[in-house]
């Protein structure tokens, strides 16, 4: 699986609730796609395209348990590369279907709107302005292949366990 | 090398002789925790199948009684849910109402040497019970609920040793506000308390500070189990348990040393905990609009008890909306008892009944743009309680009580020193 797309750049802690704030919570996932980063930047939702890649810093997703991962997914990015996740979201990446990949000096390798050409065969980033090129840390393989199945719900459908979405 | 409290739990509940950082672990859930959120219609997928209903806990506390129609129908789909897999384990709106995470310790669900997890990030506030618990998202609580285990990352290990005596009106609050402002983020690591000073540490004090090691972002927070905390179980639960202590060669990433009589009252500056508070007499005087005591960090009758010292005999600035809510409607009815509701509405605070409340910016104490909060509750971001150009500050109840009283972050120790 590999992906060529347009960076866009966030720093560090970005939390859930700037993610997807609380006033959505119960929001159906058309109204949360709205809220996202609404209050530090205002607009970034219009301008993101399907394909695009988040760059971000230390600790990204801290904070709450709502489903700011599948907010993230719905926006269209690719995937996000960040320099650490925040245990819970590294969770809730996974378990949403997110391709999420942690990159010590990915913020600094990068200026918003250079291209990215990321693997998730060995887990590398290319800076397609520089020919930088870095090494994610690895991402086990059940997990994996549970980001790449769409998360944890279309499993447990598969097995009878959860009903469809209707 | 021996392995840590939260180590020896992990390889125990996942079959194992050794867990060592870096390894990826499926364990046994023991308990399960379901709360309102997760039937919000948006999130929620018809369970077909539930591993074992006596592993199971339902319980409303985001939004209760139901604020609007979408938490009305996530609570209907919850009824619906408990009463067909005949889950014993449910609180409802009503008598035995609460937030999940001080009803898992009023009814000693958490049990020692077990894993707990529920959709709630301040799940960790049930480490204080020697128990892995960790706060998950909505799929991970569907993938528990119908096959019993989930996995998890191990991190590295810091113990905290607490020593020395904590002199009121100084609090656990600002032990944790301490420890957050000099050490920062604990993202991906545990941390384990342990000490000299646990004896005269009453569990409603550990949990404070379990619940707000959510905001330290760590995996998991325990305590190393004693006598106060074995008894707290038992008296609450009948069901047989192996508490893990901490083997003596435990390899630890950091081992640090907090006196806890040296601690004094601190604030935490508006958005985040880490590495951004101050001592409460250097912010003295900054405007507020709004004080909130509660949640699961600090809705206790400790946490009442220390409100209504710092109230008894004053009154609630005209400028200030003091807002006071239970963690649960036990503790609201223990507070009625001891008469700390009384003093608290005769101040001038409005009493809510158990839930999240303004806590999460849920409901009951929204704050509009340019209003300032202080808050003993367990997170501080922007645009947390309201609009995002509102401001959240944090300090310990005592610390909330005493600027509410000033119409402005005060010193409780000028009130009750
Ligand atoms: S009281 Fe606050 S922190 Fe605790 S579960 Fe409720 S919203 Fe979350």
């Amino acid at each position: 699986m590999e992906f060529t797309g347009k960076t866009w750049k966030f720093g560090d802690n970005i939390n859930t609730d700037l993610i997807l704030p609380g006033r959505a919570q119960l929001f159906t996932e058309e109204e949360q796609l709205r809220c996202v980063f609404e209050a530090n930047r205002p607009g970034w939702i219009d301008e993101v395209a399907a394909g695009d890649v988040l760059i971000g810093g230390h600790n990204f997703g801290m904070g709450s348990s709502r489903p700011a991962a599948r907010s993230l997914r719905n926006t269209g990015l690719a995937c996000m590369v960040t320099e650490s996740i925040n245990g819970l979201f590294y969770r809730n990446c996974v378990n949403w279907g997110f391709l999420a990949l942690e990159c010590e000096g990915i913020s600094t390798a990068f200026e918003e709107g250079d291209e990215a050409h990321i693997s998730f065969e060995d887990f590398t980033i290319k800076n397609n302005r520089t020919d930088a090129v870095l090494q994610a840390r690895a991402i086990p393989e059940v997990l994996l292949n549970t980001m790449k199945a769409g998360g944890v719900l279309p499993l447990l459908e598969a097995e009878g366990l959860v009903a469809a979405a209707c | 090398m021996g392995m840590t409290a939260i180590e020896k739990i992990l390889a125990r509940n996942s079959g194992q002789e050794v867990v060592k950082p870096g390894d990826l672990v499926v364990g046994q859930v023991g308990t399960a925790v379901l709360y309102d959120n997760n039937f919000a219609p948006s999130i929620w997928r018809d369970i077909l199948k539930v591993h074992d209903p006596e592993r199971v806990v339902v319980v409303f506390d985001h939004r209760v009684p139901a604020k609007d129609i979408v938490s009305a129908t996530a609570q209907k789909i919850g009824r619906d849910f408990v009463k067909k897999f005949n889950i014993e384990r449910f609180h409802d709106v009503g008598a035995s109402q609460g937030i999940s995470h001080v009803l898992v310790a009023d009814h000693g669900y958490a049990l020692p040497g077990s894993v707990l997890v529920c959709g709630d990030s301040h799940t960790c506030s049930a480490g204080v019970f020697n128990c892995a618990a960790r706060g998950t998202g909505a799929p991970d609580m569907f993938y528990a609920v119908t096959k019993g285990e989930t996995w998890f990352r191990v991190g590295e290990t810091i113990r905290y040793d607490l020593e020395g005596t904590l002199t009121a009106p100084v609090s656990m609050k600002d032990v944790f506000l301490h420890i957050a402002d000099t050490y920062g983020s604990h993202a991906n690591q545990n941390v384990e308390f342990g000490g000299s000073a646990l004896p005269e540490l009453s569990m409603n004090a550990r949990r404070t500070m379990t619940t707000m090691c959510a905001e330290l972002s760590a995996e998991f927070a325990t305590f190393e189990p004693d006598q106060v905390l074995l008894d707290y179980v038992r008296e609450r639960n009948p069901a047989p348990f192996e508490e893990q202590y901490p083997d003596e060669d435990a390899a630890y990433l950091d081992r640090r040393t907090i006196n806890l009589s040296e601690m004094e009252p601190l604030v935490a500056m508006p958005d985040t905990v880490l590495e951004n508070s101050q001592k409460v007499g250097d912010v003295v005087g900054t405007q507020i609009n709004q004080a909130f005591i509660g949640s699961c960090a600090n809705g206790t009758l400790d946490d009442f008890a220390a409100a209504a010292a710092v109230l008894k005999g004053n009154k609630v600035s005209s400028d200030v909306r003091l807002i006071i809510t239970p963690g649960t409607q036990n503790i609201y009815l223990e507070a009625l008892r001891h008469g700390y509701v009384e003093t608290l509405i005769e101040a001038g605070a409005v009493v809510t009944n158990a839930t999240c409340g303004a806590c999460g910016g849920g409901h009951l104490g929204i704050l509009a743009a340019g209003e300032s909060c202080i808050t003993a509750s367990t997170r501080n971001f922007k645009g947390r309680m309201g609009d995002p150009d509102s401001k959240v500050f944090m300090g310990s109840p005592a610390t909330v009580a005493a600027s509410a009283i000033k119409g402005s972050i005060a010193d409780p120790r000028d009130i009750v020193g």
